[in-house]
């Protein structure tokens, strides 16, 4: 190999006009591997509003929680971990970006994912809480969070694979491997958390009890759910409850761990993420998250 | 087997240009010196993952954020070749770490500096991974095939990382004004560190020629800091950034760009723990080190346990 | 030469670090697994799975093998080959690396 030329040419090239990314360069899906679902029409019978809403719902499922793994970058107990969480955060930050793209593009009025992602209010984005809480550096947390949240998602995008909007079945299609892996990561951590030693069973089972208020909100059906699920778009959350349980107790239960009988987290007048109304915690997310866009507003990077 | 005999087939190996591999016979300098070399290499990929890791969750586009986390995930990677390159030699990951946090072994002086804005980001993979790729190609001719080997794998990731920077800072300078003005700041600040990564000059380097000798280095600092100029400058003007050096030009004796020498004493005080985010960097990694204590204690309880249950079973 | 020398004196103390496996990789349109590197990891399971992340950037359809380290016995290079170290069991306790065929991803 003649490394000197190769050092020269690798150097070279960078005053060359650059050409489009590496598709190693993220894990997750390439927007530009779905663009053409992505301006492909509203399917017949379906509201607009609603298709964009209910891609918001799953991809700010998917933004936030990626989010919240990016917190351990640099902090992950082993270098391993390191590598294994970015894949995760890349994965759901790839199907985040595609959703965010379809609802934009639906609403009609001129967003990009960008401009959704970053200059939102809180009470425009549509995720659960269980995405928005943070671990406070706790591996257990993070665990417990990734357990359920994949667990559930797997079993919506497993569901979705029929839908009869292009860009939800293609984001489903591709997601249910890779929400099958983070579920696999959670579910092999979480047995060996809950049944390792004294002090991770203690600090895995406190987790899970952090985490659980938050469980209940996931089979909450909106009418906008429901709506597209009888136009054969979505999936009614409600039906996946019986199937989630099945395999959070097998895990569990594995891992000699307990479920948490712990009170779920109330609404707010009737309503929770799904509508906009989130936990103090979605705040300060965001803060960090849309700053710098903010600071420059029309900047393009 | 006499030693005298080893030692000269192990120099013959090396005049070949052939590959040291783990289970031949080395001189103890030689094993000392490359088990230094590759273990600092590798902390330089995992210490490096802090400066871009901090803008991460700030990114200002999604794909922005991608393109980043995917950068600092292949630097864990890349730090996790070079510790395997290293453990062939006979050393243990969790004794390096040790090493690290400890202060003994050391990193790549570049990650002592602060990323105070996005533009960091782009001019790290451009200066910083552009010297990096300096001085890692010719590794890829290392005389110790583990560690020759993990360099080729590196090295085509670390090209497609200086391309990203690059082109970040080509969308930066052709923004907005504030945008144009941040990505010249930071060629401000990072431009003389680059040039130090290359280590002291030559005459200050006394073990650059034992190193050379044994195929594990292939150029002197000098001669890879001017390589690494004269790639350079053409580049800045392409971005239309001035690097920072108002002595900086081209010499046609010579046929290479003359530039001022950073300053020696800055190098030697960041090196040896004043830079500016020495401590920091080190209490980072050993924090999440201590934290995640737990977490592999119970992974390894839990394999015990299950080698216990498959005997008992 | 000991482990103890190379490790500058300190006795062999209990590791806190999880143990080392080999990884062993046959790409799409490989006929045979190579040798490509280490991981550390827990048990088999975790092995596998680091081994997936770091050495194949989970491409599919390609085959995984992972063995501890202190599993593998190694020859030398020639077993008619004299220049090996005479303890060498001890300290190199890997195994030779072999060259690297073109098609197994990302080397």
């Amino acid at each position: 190999m003649n490394t000197d030329h190769d050092a020269t040419n690798a150097y070279q090239s960078l005053v060359e006009t650059l050409g489009h990314d590496d598709p190693r360069w993220a894990f997750g899906t390439g927007v530009e591997d779905v663009q053409a679902e992505i301006t492909s029409p509203v399917p017949d019978g379906v509201d607009p509003a609603d298709l964009a809403a209910y891609c918001l719902m799953l991809g700010d499922d998917a933004l936030i929680c990626s989010h919240r793994l990016t917190e351990w970058v640099t902090n992950a107990p082993e270098l391993e971990e390191e590598v294994a969480l970015a894949n995760i955060a890349l994965d759901l930050l790839g199907q985040a970006r595609v959703l965010l793209a379809r609802a934009g593009h639906v609403e009609g009025e001129g967003r990009d994912e960008d401009a959704l992602a970053y200059l939102r209010t809180e009470p425009e984005f549509r995720n659960i809480a269980l995405a928005e809480v943070p671990d406070d550096r706790d591996f257990g947390r993070a665990i417990a969070r990734l357990l359920v949240f994949s667990t559930w998602r797997l079993a919506l995008l497993q569901r979705l694979h029929g839908s009869r909007d292009p860009v939800v079945a293609a984001v489903a299609g591709k997601g249910v491997k890779e929400v099958a892996y983070h579920r696999d990561h959670a579910a092999q951590w979480t047995l060996r958390l809950g049944d390792g030693t004294a002090e991770s069973h203690r600090r895995m089972q406190a987790a899970l009890e952090a985490v659980w208020p938050y469980v209940e909100e996931l089979y909450r059906s909106t009418e906008i759910e429901r709506r597209l699920a009888a136009a054969g778009v979505a999936v009614d959350p409600a039906e996946v409850r019986a199937e989630v349980d099945a395999v959070l107790d097998e895990v569990l239960t594995r891992a000699t761990l307990t479920r948490p009988t712990v009170p779920p987290a109330g609404l707010l007048g009737g309503r929770g993420g799904r509508d906009g109304t989130h936990t103090e915690y979605l705040g300060h997310v965001l803060a960090e998250l849309q700053s710098l866009a903010r600071q420059h507003p029309g900047a393009r990077w | 087997m006499d030693e005298t005999a080893l030692a000269a087939h192990f120099e013959a190996t090396i005049a070949a240009d052939q590959r040291i591999e783990p289970r031949d016979w080395m001189p103890e300098a030689y094993r000392k010196t490359l088990i230094r070399q590759i273990a600092q290499h590798a902390h330089s990929e995992i210490i490096g993952m802090q400066p871009e890791g901090n803008w991460i969750r700030r990114a200002p586009s999604l794909r922005r954020k991608a393109i980043l986390l995917a950068k600092v995930q292949d630097e864990a990677g890349h730090g996790l070749y070079l510790y395997s390159a290293a453990e062939t030699l006979g050393v243990d990951r969790e004794e390096l770490t040790e090493l690290l946090i400890s202060g003994r072994q050391k990193y790549s002086s570049i990650f002592n500096y602060p990323t105070l804005s996005y533009a960091d980001v782009g001019v790290i993979g451009w200066l910083v991974d552009g010297a990096a790729i300096c001085n890692q190609v010719p590794l890829c001719r290392c005389s110790y095939g583990p560690y020759a080997r993990a360099m080729v794998r590196i090295c085509k990731e670390e090209s497609f990382h200086q391309r990203q920077g690059y082109e970040l800072l080509l969308a930066m300078v052709n923004g907005t004004e504030e945008q144009r003005r941040m990505v010249q700041e930071s060629v401000n600040r990072f431009w003389w560190p680059s040039l130090m990564m290359f280590g002291p000059p030559d005459a200050d380097s006394p073990n650059t020629q034992q190193s050379m000798a044994w195929g594990i280095k292939r150029h002197t600092n000098d001669e890879l800091r001017q390589r690494f100029v004269d790639m350079t400058v053409p580049q800045a003007e392409a971005l239309g950034v001035t690097l920072p050096d108002p002595n900086l030009r081209w010499n046609p004796e010579r046929g290479h760009y003359d530039f001022t020498a950073p300053d020696w004493a800055e190098f030697k005080a960041v090196i040896s723990g004043s830079g500016p985010c020495n401590a920091q960097r080190l209490a980072q990694r050993r924090r999440a080190h201590e934290e995640g204590a737990w977490v592999r204690e119970a992974a390894r309880a839990h394999a015990e346990k299950q080698a216990r249950r498959e005997v008992a079973a | 030469m000991t482990d103890a020398a190379v490790s500058g004196g300190r006795p062999d103390r209990p590791r806190g670090g999880w143990p080392l496996w080999e990884v062993f990789v046959r790409g799409k349109r490989g006929l045979n697994h190579v040798h490509v590197g280490s991981v550390h990891a827990p048990d088999a399971e975790m092995a596998l799975r680091n081994a997936r992340d770091l050495y194949t950037r989970r491409n599919e359809g390609v085959s995984i093998w992972v063995v501890k380290a202190s599993d593998i016995t190694a020859s030398s290079p020639s077993e008619k080959d004299p220049f090996f170290a005479p303890a060498g069991d001890k300290v190199y306790r890997h195994p030779t690396f072999y060259a690297i065929p073109e098609d197994v991803p990302h080397l």
